[in-house]
């Protein structure tokens, strides 16, 4: 029997020769990470086991979510982080000034590579995906235990074939066909899954929309989302990886759960709206909804790609002067390419906000908190009650060209209205 | 084990912004974290919740975020068990790891209400509503799994195993 792509990358990381879905494997891992939120309680477990770290170099650390320090508590958490770091001799930590959002960071500083198997005390650690190795989101006692033994169990998922087809129509991101599928199988349509995308119309894709899609699979209960190996995944990893790496592609005779078939020219720009990412409704039928605040960065959209199409849109335009947008590019490199290209003084000549690298709204953690009663279109990942603030507040959630053509608007839009 | 409780019924995809919004997580404190325990869904829950109160919920309990600081602010809050439909699966195996049994129930759930009284024998995998006179028999979890729950906990079991 064949396998999938997330089969082979277990089989390979326990030493096995098969693996099928429902067996309980222990693998080893190439890499852990972790943030200022979930790091300290690892340090606490990793304490207890009283053991080196299994391999300094195989550690990632990155205070992105509540950093720079938002308050004294979050200043106590990253410097628990940093000292930890400091003393078992951690390669990659990210200092502020260094780091960036961490799903933005580790693919762009080489960290990941495909055919990898990569845990991270993060949901969204899922993104990695995109470029072909399987990963996924841990606790902080699975990082405590990982940072000692290199290695942690794994219950072998099935996986969902979602094959994409054709090319996308103007101004339709991953975003929207990662929201699309969302709404097609629900939260939980893919619970305890693997997601392996597939499909002519993945060559279509850049690693940018592959980033975002493997990104979100988390939004659908999955274990993980994969994409294939192709050209444009060893055009963006090769001047970043120069360790060995061996990539993996699933056989023709393996096994799938369930095929989910998606034609991406059919697709169109999409909203998710409150309180679930599955309440998905394509931007037409919602563009009455009047919002305060705008968005765009996070995880999910903080590349560079995001802010240009962002940017394309807001050029010589106004944001509208009911709304508040909020523009964090993912990573300091993301940020000086985003100078350099003229999108920040783009931006700011508009009226919005640019800040510095970090996870703050999305997560509710601080830079746009969202008050009782408001509403905000976001280019991040969740729209659950009290996700960006008061419990009565509202995030939609869309992709870069959406958020920023509802900025100009001051009310949900798709980016054929500001074009006009 | 043997557990007895009054029940706090609640719906589907229970997310883990509302079991502890990311607005306290700037503490890893298990007693601050419960004081915050299911806040953005129900205020009244920290305040009223006795020790050995059951949370019994829909589908996809704990969906969202892998912050472990959701499994630690239930237990935490004196609960020692959670029931549902079915759980995402960072949450389930967060739970597993820091000692938090889970009871996966299936559809039969919509028979438990909000204030029945539940009695549950983890290691026969039976849970009884003894308000409604009702008994289920579910799957026990998987050796391996077991070990880990027997254990306490991943890191009881790793310093077990080392030795």
């Amino acid at each position: 029997m064949g396998m999938t792509m997330t089969e082979k990358i277990f089989a390979r990381h326990a030493g096995l020769e098969n693996v099928v879905p429902g067996q309980l494997i222990k693998c080893k891992v190439d890499l852990v990470l972790g943030n200022d939120i979930t790091a300290p309680p690892a340090i606490k477990e990793f304490e207890c086991i009283g053991r080196p770290v299994f391999d300094k170099d195989k550690i990632a650390l990155v205070p992105d979510h509540f950093a720079p320090n938002k308050d004294i508590k979050s200043a106590e958490m990253a410097k628990r982080m940093r000292e930890f770091a400091k003393k078992h001799n951690i390669t990659n930590y990210f200092e502020v000034g260094r780091m960036g959002i961490e799903h933005v960071l580790l693919p762009e500083v080489g960290l990941v590579a495909p055919g990898e198997l990569i845990i991270g005390a993060d949901s969204h650690t899922c993104t990695y995906g995109a470029v072909g190795a399987f990963a996924t989101g841990v606790g902080s006692t699975d990082m405590g235990a990982a940072m000692a033994t290199g290695d942690t169990w794994f219950k072998v998922p099935s996986s969902i074939k979602v094959i994409l087809n054709g090319k996308m129509p103007r101004w339709v991101g991953g975003k929207d066909i990662i929201l699309t599928l969302i709404g097609m199988i629900g939260v939980d349509g893919a619970r305890y899954q693997a997601l392996e995308f597939a499909g002519d119309g993945v060559a279509n894709l850049t690693m940018t929309d592959r980033l975002t899609i493997a990104n979100m699979a988390i939004e659908a209960g999955a274990k993980n989302g994969i994409f294939p190996v192709d050209d444009v995944t060893l055009e963006y990893i090769s001047p970043k990886v120069k360790r060995s790496y061996s990539p993996v592609r699933a056989d023709d005779d393996a096994v799938y759960d369930r095929v989910i078939t998606i034609e991406l020219d059919k697709l169109t720009p999409v909203v998710a709206l409150p309180h679930l990412p599955e309440n998905v409704r394509p931007v037409n039928e919602v563009s009455e909804t009047v919002i305060d605040q705008v968005v765009i960065g996070s995880c999910t959209n903080g590349r560079i790609e995001d802010l240009a199409q962002a940017a394309e849109i807001i050029s010589g335009r106004s944001i509208h002067p009911g709304i508040r947008t909020i523009i964090i590019p993912g990573s300091q490199s993301v940020y000086m390419e985003a100078m350099a290209k003229g999108y920040i003084e783009t931006f700011i000549k508009a009226g919005a906000v640019v800040s510095t690298p970090t996870c703050g709204p999305c997560l509710g953690g601080y830079m746009g908190i969202l008050a009782a009663g408001e509403r905000a279109v976001a280019t991040t990942n969740r729209n659950f009650r009290g996700r960006m603030g008061h419990v009565d507040s509202e995030v939609y959630l869309a992709g870069p060209a959406v958020a920023a053509a509802s900025a100009i608007m001051g009310r949900i839009a798709g980016p054929w209205e500001v074009s006009k | 084990m043997i557990l007895e409780g009054k029940v706090w019924r609640y719906g589907d995809n229970v997310d883990t912004d509302v079991i502890i919004p990311a607005r306290y997580l700037n503490s890893a404190e298990p007693k601050e974290l419960a004081e915050h325990c299911m806040e953005d869904i129900d205020p009244t829950f920290a305040g009223k919740v006795n020790a050995g109160d059951i949370i019994v919920a829909g589908r996809n309990f704990g969906c969202g975020s892998s912050r472990e600081h959701a499994p630690v602010a239930i237990k935490a809050s004196g609960v020692p068990c959670v029931i549902a439909d079915s759980f995402a699966r960072i949450f389930f195996r967060n739970a597993i790891n820091i000692g938090l049994p889970l009871i996966e129930l299936g559809a039969a759930v919509t028979e438990i209400d909000n204030g029945d009284n539940v009695k549950i024998d983890l290691s026969k995998g039976l849970v009884e509503n003894i308000t409604k006179n009702k008994y289920y028999k579910v799957q026990p979890l998987p050796g391996f799994i077991q070990e880990i729950a027997n254990a306490g906990g991943l890191i009881s079991y790793i310093k077990g195993d080392q030795v």
